[in-house]
């Protein structure tokens, strides 16, 4: 091998190696992005997080909504934790207040952190929630009850997606866990 | 031959640098590992040769069971000698639906042999074995381009492999399939340390082929001899190209993903944990990001070897020698935007199945094109059917079929129906047990000669390929049967509703690892007293540049680069 084909070799192999430390990166910057992606198109049921939006007011185009209310509590985590009600009917562009009632069965301070999903997925790009209790840890002494709010209302731009248009039922669902892993953007509290 | 200098034996098998010894290397690695990963096989078959749980229990001291792998291989082995299955479970004072299988071991047979067959058979003797061997010698370069870093590939699949074996023995096993799945595979599903050292095989295996990738495309880029065209290189070259390529930019993700996952596991990360924002869906498309390429890297290089057989007992160049090429190119890149396929159960939106399900049907065409000019190249020739032959000709039938459910399972609206059914497993034990490993054998049986000096036996090479076509048919072609009647993939036990064609599989199984094991006695009788064979022993069909040297080639080939005239090279 002649010396000019040896530096020509080492040079490939720099590039090569390069591109394969940037497909690695590429899997750990996916964690974000994907993060992000769900976020931002509603992708899988995420609801939109809609802090400064007002809702465009009651429309009677189209039916009325069921929306139905799950409730879950991580093994780890010594709480109650259940809707008020099971289900709502509501229209599209109408806010509403929901709250989930939430008690801390163990002797002492818990802190507890909740996910959230909306089923069909479909439904998540159109469920605009204004303020949730999701949106921060939630703290309870030991035996302490809390109400915790949810303001959300129905996008009606859903009547003309045509995979959305013809939902009637939403599900809501919340899991709570115990909240020593930290999530990145929930570093406040 | 005073050139010809070979070095000691340690410094040669150790220390080696030469492709053609790391290839041999890499070639036994591959059949000690096959036998393992078959043998397991045929542990899962007998376990399911009847319904109920009869061999993989839990060890039960008072009633004087052994339990794990060898108290289940040892059952086996005493049923296996009585001829006798039928009282087995009574005399052992086990009631068929007792309480006590073992599950975990099952998982953990299930996982190892999908493991080592991707990471420890298949790949290791098709790049590594027949693409260290064969990629210098086709483009008429002296070795490869880092021949220390060869080494040091070849030589890391060792502690990886005893990494994997090891994770069995110590705690419960990594019982996860081959997928790792989370949460199956993080600290909820399965604690202690066995789904740890199966991750670090990983990462160990992926460096490998990450190292042997560079090596690759580095070698064919800047060291073919004069004159060859990149369009004038060997199809075997072109497949390996690919394929490297496709390692190159899959198998990283794979070592992100199991990073994440290691540390989800072991330093509270929430990569993959909802409690801490986290999402266990992202692994599977992470995983499949690498997962579907993976399924290519392991075939390409079986479409290369199978284009050089067939071209030579055709005595015929390859028809369509470019559309073959980029055939191969197409498969490669339409391969990297496929991966959610594997995921259509996972609740994605209706536009994303579909545009999923477009994209997976076109790649049957470009593997279409390879199939048609295969049987273009046989056209009219003059065909000789010797046993590499019928491998690839057998490759080719089998291969085919197992694309046509591949085809099947494309459609989002039919997967959800067969998703993780035995109908996914006859489909890629299709393209890749009855399709890669064919064309591993192909590539034994027409190579050896060049790579020992010496000839296999031609009857006893056509007895190996019809016990195990015969075996590795009655296998798989009933799971299809299986899974369309809706039996699940993964479980130690099926309702006795499933009994007729699982007994039927079960018994292929048992020809299939009996005819692996005339093919151990093949080559040990080759390498011992085979024939010995001229530079080119199949005479006119075979052009390309490994024929132009002495079988077996000399230890250094060469040195001074052949030049390259004219297109009838490949």
């Amino acid at each position: 091998m002649s010396a000019s084909t040896a530096a020509q070799n080492q040079r490939t192999l720099l590039i090569l190696l390069l591109i394969a430390g940037a497909m690695l990166g590429l899997a750990f910057a996916s964690v974000p992005l994907y993060r992000l992606f769900c976020q931002v198109t509603g992708y899988g049921g995420t609801p939109q997080i809609a802090l400064n939006a007002t809702a465009p007011g009651t429309s009677t185009a189209l039916p009325p909504f069921r929306i139905q209310f799950n409730a879950d509590t991580s093994m780890d985590l010594p709480w109650e934790f259940s809707p008020e009600q099971r289900e709502i009917s509501l229209k599209a562009g109408e806010e509403v207040l929901f709250a989930y009632h939430a008690r801390n069965l163990s002797s002492q301070p818990v802190v507890g952190t909740a996910v959230f999903n909306v089923t069909p997925p479909q439904a998540g790009a159109y469920f605009m929630k204004t303020q949730c209790f999701c949106f921060e840890k939630q703290r309870l002494e030991a035996g302490q009850s809390m109400d915790f709010p949810v303001l959300f209302y129905i996008d009606p731009a859903i009547a003309g997606d045509p995979d959305a248009a013809d939902i009637r039922e939403i599900t809501l669902s919340y899991t709570f866990y115990p909240a020593d892993k930290v999530p990145l953007e929930q570093t406040g509290q | 031959m005073s050139h010809d200098h070979k070095p000691g034996f340690f410094t040669r098998w150790f220390c080696s640098t030469n492709h053609k010894d790391i290839g041999t290397l890499y070639i036994i690695f591959a059949l000690c590992a096959g036998i393992i990963g078959g043998l397991f096989s045929v542990m899962m078959r007998a376990e399911l040769h009847e319904p109920g749980v009869q061999y993989l229990v839990a060890a039960d001291e008072a009633a004087g069971v052994k339990g794990g792998l060898l108290g289940a291989a040892e059952r086996m082995a005493q049923d296996a000698l009585t001829m006798d299955s039928s009282a087995k479970v009574d005399a052992r004072g086990l009631p068929t639906d007792n309480g006590q299988r073992d599950g975990q071991l099952w998982n953990v047979l299930i996982t190892a042999h999908g493991l080592i067959m991707v990471f420890f058979v298949v790949m290791p003797a098709l790049i590594g074995g027949f693409g260290n061997w064969f990629v210098p010698l086709m483009i008429g370069a002296p070795d490869m381009a880092f021949p220390r870093l060869n080494n040091i590939s070849f030589w890391l699949m060792i502690p990886a492999f005893a990494l994997l074996v090891c994770s069995a023995l110590v705690g419960v096993g990594a019982g996860t399939g081959w997928t790792i799945y989370p949460p199956l595979s993080s600290r909820l599903g399965q604690d202690g340390m066995s789904v740890d050292m199966a991750i670090f095989a990983l990462h160990l295996a992926g460096i490998s082929s990450i190292l042997g990738a560079a090596n690759f495309i580095t070698t064919i880029f800047n060291m073919r001899a004069p004159g060859m065209t990149l369009h004038r290189m060997p199809l075997f070259a072109w497949a390996m190209l690919v394929t490297a390529f496709l390692l190159l930019l899959s198998v990283p993700v794979l070592g992100g993903a199991i990073t994440m996952l290691l540390t989800d596991r072991n330093f509270g990360t929430a990569f993959f944990d909802p409690a801490g924002g986290g999402d266990p869906i992202l692994f599977q498309h992470l995983f499949w990001f690498f997962g579907h390429p993976e399924v290519y890297i392991m075939i390409l290089p079986a479409f290369g070897i199978i284009s050089h057989i067939v071209s030579t007992f055709s005595r015929k160049p390859i028809f369509g020698y470019l559309g073959m090429a980029y055939a191969m190119v197409a498969i490669g890149v339409v391969g990297f935007v496929v991966w959610a396929h594997h995921m259509y159960t996972t609740g994605l939106s209706v536009n994303t199945r579909a545009y999923f399900t477009a994209a997976t049907l076109i790649i049957a065409v470009p593997t279409g094109v390879k199939i048609f000019s295969w049987i273009a190249t046989m056209w009219g020739g003059s065909l000789r059917f010797t046993t590499p032959m019928l491998w690839a000709i057998g490759f080719i039938f089998l291969f085919t079929l197992g694309g046509v459910t591949g085809v099947v399972l494309a459609n989002g609206g039919m997967d959800l129906a067969l998703h993780d059914t035995y109908y996914v497993v006859a489909h890629f034990h299709y393209v890749l047990s009855l399709g890669a490993v064919f064309a591993i054998f192909a590539g034994w049986y027409y190579w050896i000669g060049k790579m020992s000096g010496r000839q296999y036996p031609e009857f006893w090479g056509k007895v190996h390929f019809f016990t195990t076509f015969i075996g590795v048919n009655l296998i798989f072609f009933p799971q299809h049967f299986l899974g369309l009647q809706g039996m699940p993939r993964r479980y130690i036990d099926y309702p006795d509703a499933y009994a007729y064609w699982n007994q039927i599989s079960s018994i292929g199984a048992y020809i299939a690892f009996a005819s692996s094991l005339l093919f151990v006695l093949i080559a040990i009788y080759t390498l011992k007293w085979g024939k010995k064979v001229e530079a080119n022993y199949w005479g006119d069909g075979a052009t390309t540049l490994e024929w132009t040297v002495a079988s077996p080639p000399p230890f250094h080939t060469f040195n001074t680069q052949p030049v390259i005239k004219g297109d009838g090279q490949h």
